[in-house]
């Protein structure tokens, strides 16, 4: 692999900080090889995106950084440590929380309470303590509540407090995910396609929220986007995936006039 | 019961009458015969409704498929007969344990009558318990309709067990004589009403540490993880240790329930404990009454027993022969309709379950929501003197 020696323009770039680092990493269904040989870096404090046509295997590299796929080879190393093959739950507390393709609301449940249920390691989560330290988990339940009202009122979502999240708007779920990441106190969220049926109005919230996230909270981006207007506004550094590999990177503009990622998207649609 | 519809009060109305009117028809008007025929039905259903509450946790909380209650309330039922009853004192009979002489060792207040039933008690739920985490640990991992496979066959193999081992319950004889708890402190007459308010007392102790844990986050997680286990995942969230811990709790309340009703019993053998009976029955109470409902599960526990007992009622009836002949294959097919009635016109059952927050949440939101309203109503009041913007 070559390509990944390509360093991203403009950025005072060190190759140590990298907050994400994904070496060799494959996965295989049956015959299908989905990521394949795949290499690349994410960088703290940027907001970097992953584009590439469909079936190139964003998904499935996202679902293996978050550990809801195994890798079938390959290393993953997040902040320092390696977290290839380990549970989701274990990876999500180490900071590095995903959204999902296709938003999961817990439908029966309102928005608040999506949200209450996100932070790591509460009290209240252990039975006993519901028992018999109800004092405890009360005043624990109390400061998440404050949390959550404060994300909602971020992500403006705050009039929908009491609803049921399966009433939510396409759009409206979509900034719940976003919302529900937040709550995880995270280093480093993943996004899979925010945009995606997503209005012009909502769009340019979320790219605010995006920006104000990475840019003010310090938290990294990492966004697999189809929009490339928004990809172009939003991301930079774009890593161009193809085949289940990384095919290059560089700024919006360079992946843009690069002829290996036109032919890459062209190729994929009239094979 | 504000959740409950005109339909559901209907029904329950409907079993109450029926339950107090037919002894009393049958009977020829006398009111000792309702009362001997209503104590033993509410203690039953106490009972049964202690071990629906077990697969409500399982099924409606958590979302698993247990199709083998009968195999934990069975353990429930054995393991609190073997620790509460004195050892076996006769050739013809033969189990295991035995320990209630040995248990009842405060030498004060005559600890016999009581100290055995509180370790026969939580010896069973604890037996539930651990055949409960075996099988988790081993199944749970397993697609939901495999593991509903798994615990109808491990359920079957634990009959099998206790039939062809004669040494560990004394086989298909099963075990007479378990003791009762402060039966030697009241006349039989008196000590109905007793047990029934230790029946009440237990179902009471589990109903209230069920929705206690249900409305805590420790519950909020169980349900989420029922829509969604991606998203428990994405949370930071074991969920397969979560979904062992509602497994394990679900299968010691049924342990609970078997050993109360063994002690109502008084005798047990494992032909009581059919798929029917055990299984099929708790499913039935659990759906009809209205599964991720407590009181759902109470509700459908005394409506499906009621119409058994009616049945049974009955039969007592001076009827033509084809129909007391037909009555409880009559039973069994209308209580399996029920539930296809169920499942299919509305899922919610009786009770519907109530869509419930955490409870400092609920109050938090409350409070939040008075505070919105007070803001308003001072908006509204002094429109004039409020900035344009
Ligand atoms: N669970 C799976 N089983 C089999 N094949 C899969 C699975 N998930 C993804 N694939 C295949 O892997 C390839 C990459 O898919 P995906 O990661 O969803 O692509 P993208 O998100 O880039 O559109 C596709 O060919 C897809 O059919
Ligand atoms: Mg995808």
């Amino acid at each position: 692999m070559t390509a990944a020696a390509q360093s991203p323009a403009g950025t005072a770039a060190g190759q140590s900080d990298a907050i994400l680092e994904v070496s060799n990493l494959t996965r295989v269904f049956g015959g299908v090889r989905a990521v394949d040989d795949c290499s690349f870096r994410v960088r703290r404090g940027t907001i970097t995106g992953l584009i590439g046509p469909n079936g190139a295997g964003k998904t499935t590299a996202f679902n293996l950084i978050s550990g809801f796929l195994k890798p079938t080879s390959g290393t993953i190393v997040f902040d320092g440590e390696r977290i290839d093959g380990l549970p989701p739950h274990v990876i999500a507390r180490k900071g590095l929380v995903r959204t999902f393709q296709i938003p999961k609301p817990l439908g029966s449940m309102t928005v608040l309470e999506n949200l209450v249920l996100v932070p790591m390691g509460q009290e209240g989560e252990r039975i006993w303590n519901a028992w018999f330290r109800p004092g405890r988990v009360g005043q624990r339940e109390r400061e998440i509540i404050d949390r959550a009202l404060a994300v909602l009122e971020f992500v403006d979502l705050i009039r929908l407090r009491d609803e049921y999240a399966a009433n939510l708007s396409g759009g409206q779920k979509k900034l719940l995910e976003l919302a529900r990441t937040l709550m995880a106190e995270p280093k480093m969220i993943l996004l899979d396609e925010p945009g995606a049926g997503v209005n012009r109005t909502l769009m340019r919230r979320l790219v605010g929220y995006i920006e104000e996230l990475c840019y003010e909270r310090g938290i990294t981006m990492f966004i697999i986007e189809h929009d490339m207007d928004l990809v172009a506004r939003l991301c930079n550094p774009v890593i161009v995936m193809s085949e289940g590999t990384h095919l290059c990177e560089g700024t919006p503009e360079e992946v843009r006039n690069n002829p290996l990622v036109l032919e890459a998207y062209l190729g994929g649609q009239y094979r | 019961m504000k959740e409950a519809s005109k339909t559901t009060k209907l029904i329950v109305a409907a079993v109450t009458v029926a339950m107090i009117l037919l002894p009393l028809i049958h009977s020829g008007g006398s009111v000792t015969a309702v009362i001997g025929f209503l104590v033993p039905f509410v203690t039953t259903v106490a009972i049964l409704a202690i071990i629906a509450i077990g697969l409500n946790v399982q099924w409606g909380y958590t979302g698993i498929f247990n199709f083998g209650v009968v195999g934990f309330f069975m353990v429930g039922a054995f393991v609190a007969a073997i620790v509460t009853k004195s050892p076996a004192d006769s050739e013809f009979v033969q189990y295991v344990g035995g320990f209630g002489d040995r248990l009842a060792f405060l030498p004060f207040l005559d600890s016999r009558e009581w100290l055995p039933f509180v370790f026969g008690v939580l010896a069973a739920a604890l037996a539930s318990a651990l055949l409960a985490l075996l099988l988790a640990l081993s199944a749970l991992r397993l697609r939901e309709d495999y593991l509903a496979i798994t615990t109808i066959g491990v359920a079957e193999v634990l009959r099998r067990v206790t039939i062809e081992e004669t040494w560990l319950v004394n086989g298909t004889r099963g075990l007479t004589g378990i003791p009762r708890p402060f039966a030697g402190w009241f006349e039989p007459n008196v000590y109905r009403f007793v047990f029934l308010g230790l029946a009440l007392a237990m179902l009471f102790l589990v109903y209230l540490m069920v929705e206690r844990g249900i409305s805590s986050p420790w519950g909020r997680v169980l349900r989420a993880l029922r829509e969604d286990e991606d998203v428990v995942a994405a949370s930071g969230k074991n969920v397969f240790a979560f979904k062992v811990q509602g497994f394990v709790l679900g299968a010691a309340i049924m342990g609970a329930g078997g050993a109360f009703f063994a002690f109502q019993q008084g005798a047990i053998s494992p032909e009581t404990f059919t798929h029917f009976f055990g299984t099929f029955i708790i499913w039935a109470m659990l759906v009809l009454g209205g599964s991720g409902n407590n009181i759902g599960a109470i509700v459908g526990t005394f409506v499906v027993w009621g119409f058994w007992s009616i049945t049974l009622q009955i039969q007592g009836f001076k009827l033509p022969v084809y129909i007391v002949d037909r009555i409880s294959f009559f039973r069994d097919f209308v209580i399996g309709a029920l539930i296809v009635i169920v499942l299919l016109a509305g899922p919610k059952g009786l009770v519907p379950e109530r869509a419930r927050v955490s409870r400092w949440l609920d109050s938090r939101v409350r409070e939040l929501r008075r505070q919105e309203a007070a803001t308003q109503a001072t908006a509204t009041v002094e429109p004039a003197s409020s900035p344009v913007e």
